[in-house]
């Protein structure tokens, strides 16, 4: 990974308080661009990443080699056309693309920082994301988009910075985690933590991965992103390499290949520190809280105009948590439209080539530019 | 559902709108008469409308609609958080209008409803003498896959209002593109030469 140390970082001076109470100083923030900022800085659009994404969101991303994670819907000539507009994406502190993260080495002990990294928030990632505006000197950005968790910091960020965009698309996201997501982040981290492997967050220092705990958190988690229906259309019963079932416990089923397919590549990607720390700051994601129980509150402030979609067989992000989000909209008078997108694709949905999804996106964006 | 008269439908809407004030339109479709709000009046307007490739293209113009249905989904708005309400030819499509009505008078101060008229000479006469369902221009679906649940007419809609309390501070018509006003001296020949009614209402 030596494709590491060549990422673009700004190393942020301004110290930031995070919600933990602690103070972070001189910490890096991975980032990429698509696309040319203009003359007059007003076609910056700030894409935020969703749990395990990274800054690589079209293209080819030059560490993994594999296709950008957003390249449906960003790029050249695409729904979101990078010739027109200047797309930024940020690593979240926390993660494990080049930003501040538990694989971040200390300075002081030349080693990975581990489980003495700080607990962070998405408030903490939008806030530290936010040092990118003042780089590129940035007043106002045309518009914050992101998906999934990626939406929870579109909210964050318009609710922190009322005046720093002028558009807003949160996608298939909530304003409170549910106990349904808390209960699947719960399981993950457990599985990562009960590999001995693991060790305590330690296992950098003693050269060794807790892969398999990672593997089966990621397997559980690939199931909450699909459907039932996309689940039993693409596998259903069939076998994998196999006439007959055989009377044992290796991948008999499509399905189990799959899943154990997409644990084993997972786990050469991602650092499963990073995994506990940001579905923490999923499940910490409370904006309502933040606001003492009124959400509408949040945006009280802002001349943002949203565009709030959802996706009908998302059921770890339903319809009526988004809409939980218009209705606050609604509610302090802000500009809000929303639309589901009819999809049996599950939470997935906004990753994949949708047509209706994509052009609703590109309308919206060419409409306000 | 009813198309003609509709951009005569939609000019008279405008007409009655003042410049510089909240507007949402219920039912917006693709966003023509918001569009015209928009452009003309100052008003940044809001739309509710169910289906979803209509409101695609409203939001390629710029619009900010969602997806909704008045019936549930009007609550969502805070009282009196609009000066006007505007339902377009979609009373008669609801399960309960009596219902969309105190919904729109509690989310705006003033309703711009507007309803195909039931007791056009067209539909009396198909229904007098052939015995049957009318099927007009109009009103162009048969009973079987109408969505119209509950016609009425501009009759109707003086009297309930009368009953309901509510302030029908004007009621117009469109025929051959005059716009002429509906009031309880002509409304027997109103009731009976008009295809469509706007009425504009206010709670007392």
């Amino acid at each position: 990974m030596s494709k590491m140390k060549e990422l673009k970082k700004i190393i942020v001076n301004k110290p930031l308080k995070l919600d933990c109470g602690e103070t972070i100083i001189n910490y890096p923030i991975a980032y990429e661009t698509y696309g040319k900022l203009n003359e007059k800085k007003d076609n910056a659009i700030l894409a935020f990443h969703a749990l395990t994404g990274d800054q690589f969101l079209t293209g080819i991303n030059p560490v993994t080699n594999k296709k950008g994670w957003w390249t449906y819907l960003i790029g050249p000539s695409k729904p979101i056309d990078t010739n027109k507009f200047f797309v930024i994406c940020a690593n979240v502190i926390g993660g494990c693309m080049g930003s501040f993260g538990p694989s971040t080495v200390d300075e002081k002990s030349k080693k990975p920082l581990g489980t003495s990294f700080p607990v962070i928030t998405i408030n903490d990632m939008v806030n530290a994301q936010y040092n990118l505006l003042d780089h590129f000197k940035i007043k106002k950005l045309f518009c914050v988009i992101g998906g999934s968790m990626g939406g929870m910091q579109v909210l964050q960020f318009v609710s922190n910075f009322p005046n720093a965009a002028k558009n807003a698309i949160p996608i298939a996201c909530t304003a409170n985690h549910s106990a349904q997501n808390i209960a699947f982040n719960e399981l993950a981290r457990q599985s990562i933590m009960a590999d001995n492997n693991w060790d305590k967050g330690d296992y950098v220092n003693k050269e060794k991965s807790p892969d398999k705990g990672l593997a089966v958190a990621r397997m559980a988690a690939h199931i909450t992103y699909l459907s039932q229906k996309g689940l039993q259309e693409k596998f259903g019963r069939k076998l994998q390499e196999t006439d007959n079932i055989n009377f044992g416990f290796d991948a008999d089923f499509q399905i189990e290949s799959y899943l154990r397919y997409q644990g084993s590549v997972f786990v050469d990607r991602f650092d499963a520190n990073s995994y506990l720390y940001i579905t923490r700051a999923m499940d910490y994601f409370d904006l309502t809280k933040q606001y003492n129980g009124k959400l509408s509150d949040a945006f009280k402030n802002c001349s943002t105009k949203f565009l709030v979609i959802s996706f009908t067989s998302d059921w770890l992000y339903p319809t009526h948590e988004n809409k939980d989000i218009v209705i606050a909209l609604n509610a302090c008078g802000a500009d809000v439209g929303f639309i589901e997108i009819i999809s049996d694709k599950g939470h997935d949905s906004f990753l994949l080539d949708l047509p209706e999804f994509l052009t609703t996106i590109k309308k919206f964006v060419d409409a306000n530019y | 559902m009813l198309i003609t008269n509709m951009k005569e439908e939609f000019k008279v809407i405008a007409n009655l709108i003042e410049e510089n004030t909240r507007v949402l339109d219920v039912g917006c479709g693709d966003g023509t008469l918001m569009d015209y709000l928009k452009k003309n009046k100052n008003i940044d307007p809001r739309g509710l409308e169910l289906s979803k490739r209509k409101i695609q293209e409203s939001l390629g113009k710029g619009l900010s609609v969602i997806e909704g249905n008045a019936e549930t989904d009007l609550k969502q708005f805070p009282d009196k958080s609009f000066n006007y309400a505007i339902l377009s030819q979609t009373l008669q499509a609801f399960y309960n209008p009596e219902k969309v009505l105190d919904e729109l008078l509690r989310v705006a101060n003033i309703a711009i409803i507007t309803i195909p008229n039931f007791a056009h000479i067209n539909v009396r006469l198909q229904l007098l003498i052939k015995g049957k369902m009318p099927v007009t221009k109009n009103l162009p679906d048969e009973w079987y896959n109408t969505p119209n649940l509950h016609m009425c007419s501009i009759k109707d809609f003086f009297e309930f209002c009368d009953k309901k309390n509510l302030n029908l501070f004007k009621a117009l018509t469109i025929k051959n593109q005059k716009i002429s006003e509906i009031n309880k001296r002509n409304l027997f020949s109103k009731n009976l030469f008009s295809e469509l009614g706007i009425f504009l209402i206010k709670k007392k």
